[in-house]
């Protein structure tokens, strides 16, 4: 399953921020995402998701077969690791959850509250998450804030599994992971302010 | 989609989650409105179903801001929508753990709080059976005005506003079922337009609702 991405063009909030992008994602393929802060890495991740819709450009192959993963880990601070973990399961039609704690360490804390984890494991239980989808594409938004050297070797340790396994990952980050990976610099692709804006009310017309 | 219905409905039990806050409120207004009308017993009984209904409605309303905003804030709702379920059946199966946390409590507890407002005894029925029909269309419309206000903060005011007129048929044929029950009469036809708007919301809403949340969350 190739993600293919030809000749995006993306806004946020009405106002161009990526335009002309293409790349493709092949399986077992990793690419880096970088650019500097507002330069649209969570606007692209967020559209390839489906999250938002393009401005014009095509998106194939992503359909149903992402697992995304944004700035927030989407957990609930009154249902334990298991709960949370065993939501999202069944959510994506799995039953096991073993291998996602085991992934990330997380057994020790399966009957803690995740309101009561530290930033780095919620995070890690939010990376966990991804393990439970079953999901071929992995698109992450900063996966490595506020992990610390180990649980970073977790997660790339997760990653080189899943693409061992003929997944894909697209990652914004800034770490560097130790994977065979291409980096992405989407700074080139920035929109120019005479790019045409997009009306933020156009979907109501 | 059982998952989804078994964790709203886990949550609002755990602390912190809600349950109770409707019933509470119901439970004060109907007890604070014989304080404040009067000790006149035939007074009383002739507002008692419009009283309840008022109630229940305005409870249903002031825990509604919780429904999608705590999902939006922790980001499970940008997951759901990525998730495999249909974002309509997601939105579904939350405005019915709404209704079980919310409308279902006021329809039990309605006859006990009758008692306090000295409702006519044939009027029992009717309450109960008008708020059981009326009260599942308050959390499917509570859930289109939640889905409108998503990205908006502290956007309860706003929902309200946007509620509200859509809760007014609903509030007219419950309340006119009830005060004709209790009024010894026929309460036949506005209960069927009662049930009619409730069926129709339950089919039409989530489909609104779900489009009016990918347009909040972009």
């Amino acid at each position: 399953m190739t993600l293919r991405i030809d000749n995006l063009t993306l806004a946020r909030g009405g106002i161009p921020v990526l335009t002309g992008l293409s790349f493709d994602l092949g399986r077992g393929a990793a690419l880096i995402l970088r650019g500097p802060n507002g330069a649209g890495k969570t606007t692209l991740l967020r559209t390839l998701a489906g999250l938002q819709p393009a401005l014009s450009g095509h998106i194939t192959g992503g359909e149903d077969q992402i697992a995304f993963a944004g700035h927030a880990d989407g957990l609930k601070a009154m249902l334990s690791v298991t709960e949370n973990l065993n939501f999202w399961a069944s959510v994506f039609g799995r039953d096991s959850i073993d291998a996602a704690l085991e992934a990330y360490d997380l057994h020790a804390l399966a009957d803690r509250l995740a309101g009561t984890l530290s930033a780095g494991q919620k995070r890690r239980l939010g990376l966990a998450r991804l393990l439970v989808t079953g999901r071929p594409i992995w698109v992450l938004d900063e996966p490595t804030v506020s992990l610390d050297t180990a649980a970073v070797q977790m997660f790339a340790d997760a990653v080189h599994a899943h693409l061992g396994q003929g997944g894909s990952a697209l990652i914004a980050t800034h770490i560097d992971l130790g994977l065979q990976a291409d980096v992405l610099d989407i700074t080139p692709y920035r929109a120019t302010a005479t790019t045409r804006a997009g009306a933020s009310d156009e979907a109501f017309l | 989609m059982i998952a989804l219905l078994i964790r709203d409905l886990r949550l609002a039990f755990r602390a912190g989650g809600g349950f109770g806050l409707g019933l509470a409120f119901f439970l004060i207004v109907t007890v604070l409105v014989p304080f404040s009308v009067g000790p006149q017993a035939d007074l009383l009984s002739s507002i008692a179903p419009g009283v309840l209904w008022l109630g229940a409605l305005l409870a249903c309303l002031l825990s509604l801001d919780r429904l999608l905003a705590l999902d939006y804030e922790d980001g499970t709702l940008d997951l759901l929508v990525t998730a495999p379920l249909p974002l309509e059946a997601a939105l579904s199966i939350k405005a019915l753990a709404h209704w079980l946390t919310t409308g279902l409590p006021l329809v039990i507890a309605a006859p006990v709080l009758g008692v306090l407002l000295n409702l006519p005894a044939n009027g029992f029925g009717w309450v109960v059976v008008s708020l059981a029909l009326g009260t599942p269309a308050l959390s499917v419309i509570g859930t289109f005005g939640a889905a409108l206000t998503v990205g908006i903060k502290r956007g309860g005011l706003l929902m309200s506003l946007l509620v509200l007129p859509l809760y007014v048929p609903t509030l007219i044929f419950g309340a006119e079922a009830a005060r004709r029950g209790a009024a010894g009469l026929d309460g036949t036809t506005p209960l069927l337009m009662l049930a009619g708007i409730t069926f129709g919301t339950i089919a039409l809403m989530p489909f609104a609702s779900a489009a009016v949340l990918r347009m909040g969350l972009r």
